[in-house]
Protein backbone atom coordinates (compact mmCIF):
# COMPACT_ATOMS: atom_id res chain seq x y z
CA UNK A 1 0.00 0.00 0.00
CA UNK A 2 1.11 3.38 -0.90
CA UNK A 3 0.77 6.94 -1.57
CA UNK A 4 1.58 8.76 -4.63
CA UNK A 5 2.04 12.18 -5.00
CA UNK A 6 0.45 13.88 -6.89
CA UNK A 7 1.35 17.48 -6.83
CA UNK A 8 3.99 17.85 -4.09
CA UNK A 9 3.36 21.66 -2.90
CA UNK A 10 5.44 24.53 -1.60
CA UNK A 11 7.80 22.17 0.45
CA UNK A 12 6.39 18.75 1.35
CA UNK A 13 8.46 15.95 3.55
CA UNK A 14 8.37 13.38 5.73
CA UNK A 15 8.97 13.70 9.46
CA UNK A 16 8.50 11.90 12.68
CA UNK A 17 9.59 12.92 16.13
CA UNK A 18 13.67 13.35 15.20
CA UNK A 19 16.52 11.91 15.20
CA UNK A 20 17.89 11.90 18.14
CA UNK A 21 21.79 10.87 19.38
CA UNK A 22 23.50 12.04 16.79
CA UNK A 23 24.61 15.78 17.55
CA UNK A 24 27.51 14.61 18.46
CA UNK A 25 28.35 13.96 14.88
CA UNK A 26 26.92 17.08 13.31
CA UNK A 27 23.37 15.47 13.16
CA UNK A 28 20.49 17.85 13.82
CA UNK A 29 17.43 16.18 15.28
CA UNK A 30 14.99 17.54 12.81
CA UNK A 31 11.30 16.82 13.13
CA UNK A 32 8.17 18.15 12.85
CA UNK A 33 8.22 22.47 13.23
CA UNK A 34 5.00 21.80 14.86
CA UNK A 35 5.29 18.83 17.42
CA UNK A 36 2.11 19.31 18.69
CA UNK A 37 -0.23 19.12 15.03
CA UNK A 38 2.16 16.12 14.41
CA UNK A 39 0.99 14.50 17.16
CA UNK A 40 -2.46 15.36 16.86
CA UNK A 41 -2.83 14.30 13.17
CA UNK A 42 -1.17 11.01 14.28
CA UNK A 43 -3.58 10.35 17.22
CA UNK A 44 -6.83 10.83 15.70
CA UNK A 45 -5.84 7.84 13.00
CA UNK A 46 -4.31 5.86 16.04
CA UNK A 47 -1.07 6.36 15.24
CA UNK A 48 1.47 6.12 17.70
CA UNK A 49 3.16 9.90 18.64
CA UNK A 50 6.42 8.51 16.78
CA UNK A 51 4.64 7.27 13.26
CA UNK A 52 5.81 9.68 10.39
CA UNK A 53 3.54 12.19 8.94
CA UNK A 54 3.95 14.86 6.06
CA UNK A 55 4.41 18.25 7.08
CA UNK A 56 3.21 20.67 4.50
CA UNK A 57 4.21 24.52 3.87
CA UNK A 58 2.15 27.04 2.73
CA UNK A 59 0.64 25.39 -0.28
CA UNK A 60 -0.80 21.86 -0.31
CA UNK A 61 0.08 18.53 -1.53
CA UNK A 62 -2.02 16.40 -3.70
CA UNK A 63 -1.72 12.56 -2.71
CA UNK A 64 -3.67 9.75 -4.38
CA UNK A 65 -4.00 6.91 -2.11
CA UNK A 66 -3.99 3.31 -3.54
CA UNK A 67 -6.08 1.57 -0.93
CA UNK A 68 -8.42 2.60 1.45
CA UNK A 69 -6.65 4.41 4.39
CA UNK A 70 -7.77 6.76 7.33
CA UNK A 71 -6.33 10.28 7.17
CA UNK A 72 -6.06 13.54 9.33
CA UNK A 73 -4.94 16.92 8.77
CA UNK A 74 -3.72 19.24 12.12
CA UNK A 75 -1.61 22.29 12.04
CA UNK A 76 -2.38 25.55 9.67
CA UNK A 77 -5.78 25.63 8.60
CA UNK A 78 -6.32 24.80 4.85
CA UNK A 79 -9.66 23.41 2.77
CA UNK A 80 -9.25 20.17 3.07
CA UNK A 81 -10.79 16.96 0.01
CA UNK A 82 -11.41 13.66 -0.44
CA UNK A 83 -12.02 13.97 -4.20
CA UNK A 84 -14.86 16.55 -4.69
CA UNK A 85 -16.02 16.29 -0.66
CA UNK A 86 -14.99 18.94 2.00
CA UNK A 87 -13.42 17.42 5.01
CA UNK A 88 -12.76 18.71 8.65
CA UNK A 89 -9.55 19.41 9.92
CA UNK A 90 -8.16 17.80 13.43
CA UNK A 91 -10.66 14.65 12.46
CA UNK A 92 -9.86 11.81 11.06
CA UNK A 93 -11.67 10.54 7.63
CA UNK A 94 -11.99 7.78 5.77
CA UNK A 95 -10.33 7.64 1.81
CA UNK A 96 -11.12 5.41 -0.31
CA UNK A 97 -9.39 3.19 -2.68
CA UNK A 98 -8.25 4.98 -5.61
CA UNK A 99 -9.05 8.65 -4.24
CA UNK A 100 -7.22 11.98 -3.98
CA UNK A 101 -6.73 14.28 -0.29
CA UNK A 102 -5.87 18.28 -1.58
CA UNK A 103 -4.47 20.72 0.38
CA UNK A 104 -6.19 23.68 -1.16
CA UNK A 105 -7.05 27.32 0.23
CA UNK A 106 -5.04 27.96 3.63
CA UNK A 107 -6.61 30.30 6.00
CA UNK A 108 -4.03 30.45 8.70
CA UNK A 109 -0.56 29.26 9.94
CA UNK A 110 2.38 27.90 8.01
CA UNK A 111 2.36 24.05 8.33
CA UNK A 112 -0.11 21.77 8.42
CA UNK A 113 0.33 17.37 9.05
CA UNK A 114 -0.94 14.61 7.42
CA UNK A 115 -1.35 11.60 9.10
CA UNK A 116 -2.23 8.18 7.45
CA UNK A 117 -3.44 5.17 9.50
CA UNK A 118 0.24 3.10 9.74
CA UNK A 119 2.24 6.34 9.49
CA UNK A 120 4.73 6.83 6.45
CA UNK A 121 6.92 3.71 5.69
CA UNK A 122 10.08 5.12 4.29
CA UNK A 123 13.82 3.71 5.44
CA UNK A 124 14.59 5.29 8.72
CA UNK A 125 18.39 6.17 8.44
CA UNK A 126 20.38 6.61 11.80
CA UNK A 127 16.43 5.41 13.86
CA UNK A 128 14.42 8.48 12.42
CA UNK A 129 12.25 9.01 9.56
CA UNK A 130 12.45 12.80 10.04
CA UNK A 131 13.96 14.59 6.53
CA UNK A 132 17.01 17.12 6.99
CA UNK A 133 16.76 18.46 4.02
CA UNK A 134 20.01 20.43 4.29
CA UNK A 135 22.10 17.09 4.87
CA UNK A 136 20.01 15.47 2.37
CA UNK A 137 19.41 12.55 5.43
CA UNK A 138 15.47 10.42 5.81
CA UNK A 139 12.45 10.62 4.20
CA UNK A 140 12.87 9.98 0.34
CA UNK A 141 16.08 10.58 -0.05
CA UNK A 142 16.58 12.88 1.74
CA UNK A 143 14.64 15.82 -0.08
CA UNK A 144 11.27 17.82 0.02
CA UNK A 145 8.25 15.60 -1.86
CA UNK A 146 8.25 15.46 -5.69
CA UNK A 147 5.56 14.75 -8.07
CA UNK A 148 5.59 10.70 -9.04
CA UNK A 149 7.31 9.88 -4.84
CA UNK A 150 5.50 6.92 -3.98
CA UNK A 151 4.96 6.99 0.17
CA UNK A 152 4.83 3.13 1.72
CA UNK A 153 2.25 2.81 4.38
CA UNK A 154 2.91 1.48 7.79
CA UNK A 155 0.50 -1.47 9.15
CA UNK A 156 -1.82 0.46 10.94
CA UNK A 157 -1.65 -0.46 15.10
CA UNK A 158 -5.27 -1.39 15.32
CA UNK A 159 -5.82 1.69 17.51
CA UNK A 160 -9.50 3.12 16.14
CA UNK A 161 -9.40 6.59 14.25
CA UNK A 162 -11.43 9.20 15.65
CA UNK A 163 -13.77 10.23 13.09
CA UNK A 164 -16.88 12.52 12.79
CA UNK A 165 -16.11 14.71 15.76
CA UNK A 166 -13.02 17.42 15.33
CA UNK A 167 -10.83 18.25 17.67
CA UNK A 168 -9.85 21.60 19.00
CA UNK A 169 -6.63 22.52 18.21
CA UNK A 170 -3.74 22.06 20.77
CA UNK A 171 -2.10 25.52 20.07
CA UNK A 172 -4.15 28.07 18.48
CA UNK A 173 -2.79 29.10 15.34
CA UNK A 174 -0.81 32.59 15.11
CA UNK A 175 -3.10 35.45 13.28
CA UNK A 176 0.12 37.51 12.18
CA UNK A 177 2.30 36.47 14.97
CA UNK A 178 2.86 35.88 18.34
CA UNK A 179 4.46 36.59 21.83
CA UNK A 180 7.00 33.81 22.22
CA UNK A 181 8.05 32.64 25.63
CA UNK A 182 11.78 32.23 26.15
CA UNK A 183 14.23 31.19 28.51
CA UNK A 184 17.27 33.35 29.27
CA UNK A 185 20.62 32.15 28.86
CA UNK A 186 22.90 30.01 28.90
CA UNK A 187 25.00 34.02 27.16
CA UNK A 188 22.46 36.84 28.20
CA UNK A 189 25.61 38.54 30.17
CA UNK A 190 27.06 39.03 26.35
CA UNK A 191 24.28 41.74 25.77
CA UNK A 192 24.44 45.15 26.84
CA UNK A 193 21.66 45.89 29.19
CA UNK A 194 20.03 48.15 26.78
CA UNK A 195 20.53 45.34 24.15
CA UNK A 196 18.73 42.79 26.95
CA UNK A 197 15.98 45.20 27.26
CA UNK A 198 15.96 45.75 23.44
CA UNK A 199 15.63 41.87 23.07
CA UNK A 200 12.63 41.55 25.44
CA UNK A 201 10.69 44.47 24.76
CA UNK A 202 10.73 44.62 20.74
CA UNK A 203 8.89 43.80 18.24
CA UNK A 204 10.29 41.57 15.53
CA UNK A 205 9.45 40.53 11.80
CA UNK A 206 10.50 36.81 10.81
CA UNK A 207 12.05 38.12 7.37
CA UNK A 208 12.06 36.13 4.03
CA UNK A 209 15.64 34.53 4.87
CA UNK A 210 13.05 31.72 7.08
CA UNK A 211 12.93 28.20 6.92
CA UNK A 212 12.99 24.89 8.63
CA UNK A 213 16.82 25.66 9.98
CA UNK A 214 15.68 29.04 11.28
CA UNK A 215 14.36 32.55 11.11
CA UNK A 216 16.30 35.45 10.62
CA UNK A 217 14.60 38.32 12.35
CA UNK A 218 14.62 42.02 11.91
CA UNK A 219 13.78 44.45 14.54
CA UNK A 220 15.95 46.88 17.07
CA UNK A 221 19.24 45.50 17.06
CA UNK A 222 20.80 43.57 20.64
CA UNK A 223 23.98 45.52 21.03
CA UNK A 224 26.51 42.52 22.54
CA UNK A 225 29.25 43.76 24.81
CA UNK A 226 32.86 44.00 23.22
CA UNK A 227 33.71 40.57 23.69
CA UNK A 228 36.10 37.82 22.09
CA UNK A 229 33.62 35.15 20.57
CA UNK A 230 32.44 32.34 22.17
CA UNK A 231 33.96 29.04 21.06
CA UNK A 232 31.67 26.82 18.49
CA UNK A 233 29.40 24.84 20.86
CA UNK A 234 26.07 23.30 20.48
CA UNK A 235 22.39 25.05 19.70
CA UNK A 236 19.73 22.97 20.78
CA UNK A 237 16.02 23.70 18.75
CA UNK A 238 14.64 27.18 19.67
CA UNK A 239 18.15 28.57 20.66
CA UNK A 240 18.25 32.50 19.95
CA UNK A 241 21.59 33.29 18.66
CA UNK A 242 23.29 37.18 17.84
CA UNK A 243 25.35 37.27 14.91
CA UNK A 244 26.86 40.68 14.85
CA UNK A 245 24.28 42.48 12.94
CA UNK A 246 22.44 42.59 16.60
CA UNK A 247 19.66 41.25 14.45
CA UNK A 248 18.62 37.54 16.28
CA UNK A 249 18.80 34.27 14.90
CA UNK A 250 16.09 31.80 15.65
CA UNK A 251 17.04 28.01 15.29
CA UNK A 252 14.46 25.74 14.27
CA UNK A 253 13.89 22.09 13.37
CA UNK A 254 16.49 21.61 11.01
CA UNK A 255 19.15 24.07 12.86
CA UNK A 256 23.17 23.24 12.57
CA UNK A 257 24.00 21.58 15.47
CA UNK A 258 26.85 24.26 16.84
CA UNK A 259 27.40 27.81 16.27
CA UNK A 260 29.49 30.60 17.27
CA UNK A 261 27.22 33.36 18.27
CA UNK A 262 26.25 34.70 21.56
CA UNK A 263 23.07 32.42 22.44
CA UNK A 264 21.15 34.65 24.48
CA UNK A 265 18.06 32.71 25.04
CA UNK A 266 15.87 29.59 24.41
CA UNK A 267 12.20 29.54 23.32
CA UNK A 268 10.59 26.89 25.78
CA UNK A 269 9.95 24.16 24.26
CA UNK A 270 5.94 24.44 24.65
CA UNK A 271 6.07 27.99 22.26
CA UNK A 272 8.22 25.82 19.99
CA UNK A 273 5.06 24.84 17.80
CA UNK A 274 3.45 28.36 17.99
CA UNK A 275 6.57 29.51 16.24
CA UNK A 276 6.66 26.95 14.00
CA UNK A 277 3.56 28.20 12.37
CA UNK A 278 4.92 31.47 12.14
CA UNK A 279 6.06 33.06 8.67
CA UNK A 280 7.53 35.55 6.95
CA UNK A 281 5.96 39.16 7.56
CA UNK A 282 4.62 37.77 10.84
CA UNK A 283 5.77 39.27 14.29
CA UNK A 284 7.51 37.78 17.41
CA UNK A 285 7.55 39.34 20.98
CA UNK A 286 9.94 37.36 23.46
CA UNK A 287 8.09 37.20 26.58
CA UNK A 288 10.87 35.82 29.40
CA UNK A 289 9.55 33.25 31.59
CA UNK A 290 11.55 30.71 34.18
CA UNK A 291 11.66 27.03 34.18
CA UNK A 292 8.48 26.61 36.26
CA UNK A 293 6.31 28.63 33.82
CA UNK A 294 7.92 26.50 31.02
CA UNK A 295 6.76 23.48 33.01
CA UNK A 296 3.57 24.12 33.55
CA UNK A 297 3.03 25.69 29.90
CA UNK A 298 3.86 22.21 28.21
CA UNK A 299 2.09 19.77 31.05
CA UNK A 300 -0.85 21.82 30.21
CA UNK A 301 0.30 20.95 26.12
CA UNK A 302 0.31 17.06 27.43
CA UNK A 303 -3.19 17.10 29.45
CA UNK A 304 -4.66 18.87 26.44
CA UNK A 305 -2.95 16.38 24.00
CA UNK A 306 -4.00 13.11 25.72
CA UNK A 307 -7.62 14.77 27.02
CA UNK B 1 52.89 4.62 19.30
CA UNK B 2 50.53 6.93 20.48
CA UNK B 3 51.73 10.13 22.35
CA UNK B 4 51.27 11.89 25.23
CA UNK B 5 51.19 15.52 26.54
CA UNK B 6 51.02 17.13 29.81
CA UNK B 7 48.72 19.53 30.11
CA UNK B 8 46.92 21.46 32.75
CA UNK B 9 43.30 21.94 33.53
CA UNK B 10 42.01 25.49 33.39
CA UNK B 11 40.77 25.05 36.79
CA UNK B 12 41.13 22.31 40.00
CA UNK B 13 39.05 19.79 39.05
CA UNK B 14 37.42 19.81 42.69
CA UNK B 15 35.78 23.45 41.90
CA UNK B 16 32.23 23.77 41.75
CA UNK B 17 31.00 24.82 38.04
CA UNK B 18 28.09 26.26 37.16
CA UNK B 19 25.52 24.21 35.39
CA UNK B 20 23.78 26.50 32.85
CA UNK B 21 20.27 26.17 31.21
CA UNK B 22 19.68 26.68 27.72
CA UNK B 23 16.14 26.72 27.94
CA UNK B 24 14.15 24.02 29.47
CA UNK B 25 15.66 20.66 27.72
CA UNK B 26 19.24 21.29 27.73
CA UNK B 27 21.97 21.91 30.03
CA UNK B 28 25.55 23.10 29.21
CA UNK B 29 29.02 23.41 31.01
CA UNK B 30 31.23 25.12 30.30
CA UNK B 31 35.13 24.15 30.77
CA UNK B 32 37.17 26.55 29.86
CA UNK B 33 37.31 29.44 27.11
CA UNK B 34 39.89 28.31 24.61
CA UNK B 35 41.08 25.80 22.12
CA UNK B 36 42.81 23.99 24.26
CA UNK B 37 43.51 19.31 23.84
CA UNK B 38 43.01 19.34 27.68
CA UNK B 39 40.24 21.04 27.83
CA UNK B 40 38.77 19.60 25.16
CA UNK B 41 39.43 15.75 26.50
CA UNK B 42 38.06 16.80 29.78
CA UNK B 43 34.55 17.53 27.64
CA UNK B 44 34.88 14.08 25.53
CA UNK B 45 35.59 12.15 29.07
CA UNK B 46 32.97 13.68 31.29
CA UNK B 47 30.43 13.54 28.01
CA UNK B 48 31.02 9.18 27.80
CA UNK B 49 30.69 8.93 31.34
CA UNK B 50 27.69 10.94 31.29
CA UNK B 51 26.33 8.84 28.71
CA UNK B 52 27.37 5.33 30.42
CA UNK B 53 24.96 6.65 32.74
CA UNK B 54 22.00 6.12 30.75
CA UNK B 55 20.22 8.97 32.98
CA UNK B 56 16.14 8.49 32.06
CA UNK B 57 15.23 11.50 29.39
CA UNK B 58 18.17 12.21 28.13
CA UNK B 59 18.65 12.38 24.54
CA UNK B 60 21.93 13.80 23.38
CA UNK B 61 24.86 14.46 24.90
CA UNK B 62 27.31 16.00 22.97
CA UNK B 63 31.00 17.69 23.65
CA UNK B 64 32.36 20.83 22.23
CA UNK B 65 35.69 22.34 22.33
CA UNK B 66 35.54 22.62 25.83
CA UNK B 67 31.93 22.56 26.71
CA UNK B 68 29.34 19.38 27.41
CA UNK B 69 25.83 19.53 26.61
CA UNK B 70 23.13 17.61 27.73
CA UNK B 71 19.51 17.93 25.86
CA UNK B 72 16.59 15.54 27.56
CA UNK B 73 12.86 15.64 27.28
CA UNK B 74 11.26 18.04 30.34
CA UNK B 75 8.44 15.27 30.59
CA UNK B 76 10.40 12.42 31.33
CA UNK B 77 13.28 13.82 33.31
CA UNK B 78 14.66 14.49 36.96
CA UNK B 79 16.21 17.60 36.17
CA UNK B 80 17.83 17.62 39.88
CA UNK B 81 18.58 14.09 39.80
CA UNK B 82 20.44 15.21 36.30
CA UNK B 83 22.12 18.11 37.11
CA UNK B 84 23.33 16.46 40.46
CA UNK B 85 24.89 13.51 38.10
CA UNK B 86 26.65 16.61 35.85
CA UNK B 87 28.22 18.14 38.81
CA UNK B 88 29.32 15.03 40.01
CA UNK B 89 31.01 13.69 36.11
CA UNK B 90 32.73 17.34 36.22
CA UNK B 91 34.31 17.05 39.77
CA UNK B 92 35.92 13.67 39.57
CA UNK B 93 36.69 13.72 35.47
CA UNK B 94 40.13 15.63 36.21
CA UNK B 95 42.11 16.83 33.70
CA UNK B 96 44.31 14.09 32.80
CA UNK B 97 47.64 13.53 29.96
CA UNK B 98 45.94 13.90 26.72
CA UNK B 99 46.29 11.11 24.69
CA UNK B 100 46.71 11.18 20.94
CA UNK B 101 45.18 7.68 18.72
CA UNK B 102 47.50 6.71 15.54
CA UNK B 103 46.07 9.23 12.80
CA UNK B 104 43.54 8.71 10.30
CA UNK B 105 45.29 9.36 6.82
CA UNK B 106 42.97 11.27 4.03
CA UNK B 107 44.44 12.14 0.75
CA UNK B 108 44.21 15.73 -0.25
CA UNK B 109 44.75 16.62 -3.95
CA UNK B 110 45.78 20.62 -3.33
CA UNK B 111 45.28 23.43 -5.24
CA UNK B 112 44.15 23.87 -8.80
CA UNK B 113 40.64 23.28 -9.56
CA UNK B 114 41.01 21.27 -6.19
CA UNK B 115 41.55 24.24 -3.95
CA UNK B 116 40.81 27.41 -5.65
CA UNK B 117 41.91 29.52 -2.75
CA UNK B 118 45.88 27.85 -2.14
CA UNK B 119 47.07 30.74 -4.02
CA UNK B 120 45.34 33.14 -1.91
CA UNK B 121 46.44 31.29 1.27
CA UNK B 122 49.90 31.65 -0.03
CA UNK B 123 49.73 35.16 -0.78
CA UNK B 124 48.27 35.60 3.17
CA UNK B 125 51.03 33.62 4.45
CA UNK B 126 53.82 35.83 1.86
CA UNK B 127 54.68 32.02 1.16
CA UNK B 128 54.94 29.50 -2.02
CA UNK B 129 51.89 27.36 -2.38
CA UNK B 130 54.34 24.35 -1.80
CA UNK B 131 54.94 25.99 1.81
CA UNK B 132 51.05 25.66 2.34
CA UNK B 133 51.17 22.28 1.01
CA UNK B 134 53.63 21.22 3.33
CA UNK B 135 52.55 23.20 6.34
CA UNK B 136 49.30 21.95 6.38
CA UNK B 137 49.60 18.13 5.65
CA UNK B 138 52.51 18.22 8.67
CA UNK B 139 50.99 18.40 12.10
CA UNK B 140 48.41 15.66 13.13
CA UNK B 141 45.39 17.61 14.13
CA UNK B 142 43.04 17.06 16.95
CA UNK B 143 39.12 16.51 16.41
CA UNK B 144 37.80 18.59 19.06
CA UNK B 145 34.46 18.50 18.22
CA UNK B 146 31.74 17.52 15.35
CA UNK B 147 29.05 20.06 13.80
CA UNK B 148 27.76 22.35 11.06
CA UNK B 149 26.86 19.27 9.01
CA UNK B 150 26.43 15.43 9.79
CA UNK B 151 30.05 14.47 10.18
CA UNK B 152 31.60 17.70 9.48
CA UNK B 153 34.90 17.67 12.17
CA UNK B 154 36.87 20.61 13.12
CA UNK B 155 40.37 19.85 13.70
CA UNK B 156 43.02 22.05 14.95
CA UNK B 157 45.21 23.40 15.24
CA UNK B 158 46.64 24.93 11.92
CA UNK B 159 50.30 26.03 11.39
CA UNK B 160 49.71 29.65 12.51
CA UNK B 161 51.46 30.88 9.21
CA UNK B 162 48.98 30.17 7.28
CA UNK B 163 45.99 30.44 9.50
CA UNK B 164 43.81 31.98 7.38
CA UNK B 165 40.47 33.89 8.19
CA UNK B 166 37.24 32.77 6.48
CA UNK B 167 36.38 34.45 3.15
CA UNK B 168 33.93 38.08 3.42
CA UNK B 169 31.52 36.21 1.76
CA UNK B 170 30.91 32.83 2.23
CA UNK B 171 30.22 30.61 -1.26
CA UNK B 172 27.15 29.43 -2.13
CA UNK B 173 28.64 25.99 -3.19
CA UNK B 174 31.54 24.07 -1.83
CA UNK B 175 31.69 20.69 -3.51
CA UNK B 176 32.21 17.49 -1.40
CA UNK B 177 35.38 16.43 -0.49
CA UNK B 178 36.85 19.93 -0.28
CA UNK B 179 39.56 20.76 2.64
CA UNK B 180 39.58 24.32 4.21
CA UNK B 181 41.57 26.21 6.49
CA UNK B 182 39.69 28.75 8.49
CA UNK B 183 41.70 30.52 11.02
CA UNK B 184 43.81 28.06 13.91
CA UNK B 185 40.59 25.25 12.03
CA UNK B 186 40.64 23.30 9.58
CA UNK B 187 38.28 20.35 8.04
CA UNK B 188 36.58 18.32 5.21
CA UNK B 189 33.27 19.25 3.85
CA UNK B 190 31.24 16.04 3.91
CA UNK B 191 28.27 17.08 1.60
CA UNK B 192 28.33 20.04 -0.83
CA UNK B 193 27.21 23.04 1.38
CA UNK B 194 27.36 26.68 1.09
CA UNK B 195 30.54 27.50 3.36
CA UNK B 196 33.32 29.87 3.88
CA UNK B 197 36.46 28.33 4.59
CA UNK B 198 39.52 29.16 2.37
CA UNK B 199 39.41 25.72 -0.20
CA UNK B 200 42.96 24.04 -0.77
CA UNK B 201 42.60 21.04 -1.69
CA UNK B 202 40.26 18.40 -2.52
CA UNK B 203 39.59 14.27 -0.75
CA UNK B 204 37.74 11.24 -1.79
CA UNK B 205 37.31 10.54 1.79
CA UNK B 206 33.78 10.69 3.42
CA UNK B 207 33.34 11.66 6.18
CA UNK B 208 30.05 10.95 6.50
CA UNK B 209 27.45 8.16 4.28
CA UNK B 210 24.53 7.05 5.97
CA UNK B 211 24.82 4.00 4.01
CA UNK B 212 28.15 2.96 5.35
CA UNK B 213 28.29 0.85 8.13
CA UNK B 214 30.30 3.43 9.87
CA UNK B 215 28.37 5.97 9.10
CA UNK B 216 30.73 8.85 10.31
CA UNK B 217 34.28 8.84 10.20
CA UNK B 218 35.69 10.93 12.68
CA UNK B 219 34.61 10.85 16.55
CA UNK B 220 35.82 13.69 18.78
CA UNK B 221 39.48 13.32 20.23
CA UNK B 222 40.28 11.13 16.75
CA UNK B 223 43.36 11.99 14.92
CA UNK B 224 43.61 12.81 11.34
CA UNK B 225 46.85 13.57 9.15
CA UNK B 226 46.47 14.98 5.36
CA UNK B 227 48.63 13.25 2.58
CA UNK B 228 49.30 15.36 -0.44
CA UNK B 229 47.89 13.07 -3.28
CA UNK B 230 48.73 13.53 -7.68
CA UNK B 231 45.48 14.90 -8.85
CA UNK B 232 45.39 11.93 -10.55
CA UNK B 233 44.30 9.70 -7.66
CA UNK B 234 41.01 11.73 -7.76
CA UNK B 235 38.05 10.08 -9.52
CA UNK B 236 37.28 11.63 -13.32
CA UNK B 237 33.65 11.84 -11.73
CA UNK B 238 35.53 14.39 -9.22
CA UNK B 239 36.84 16.70 -12.14
CA UNK B 240 34.86 20.03 -11.67
CA UNK B 241 33.13 20.38 -15.54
Amino acid sequence: MSIQVIKPGMLSTVQDLGRWGYQNFGVPAAGPMDRCAHRLANLLVGNPPSAATVEVTLIGPELAFEARSYVAVSGAEFDVRVGNRPVPMNAAFEVPAGSHVRLGRRHQGVRAYVAVAGGIDVPAPLGSRATHLPSRVGGVGGRALVAGDRLPIGTPSGAPPVLGRARRPIVPLPRGGSDIRVMLGPHDHACTPSGLEAFRSSRYVVSEQSDRMGYRLRGPAVGLRPAKPPLSDPTPQGTVQIPGSGQPIVLMADGQTTGGYPKVATVITADLPLAGQLGPGDWIEFKVCDRAGAMRALIAQEQALLA
Amino acid sequence: MPRTTNAAGPSPPTARVEILAAGDSAFVVELGTDIDPAVNARAIAIAARLRDLRIAGVRDIMSSYASVTVCFDPLRTDVGALTGAMQRQVASTTPSPVHTPVPTEVPVAYGGVWGPDLELVARHAGCSPEDVVRWHAAPVYRVYMLGFVPGFAYLGRVDERIAMPRRDSPRLRVPIGSVGIAGSQTGIYPAETPGGWQLIGRTTVRPFDPGRDQAFLFAPGDAVRFVPTPASAMAPAEVPA
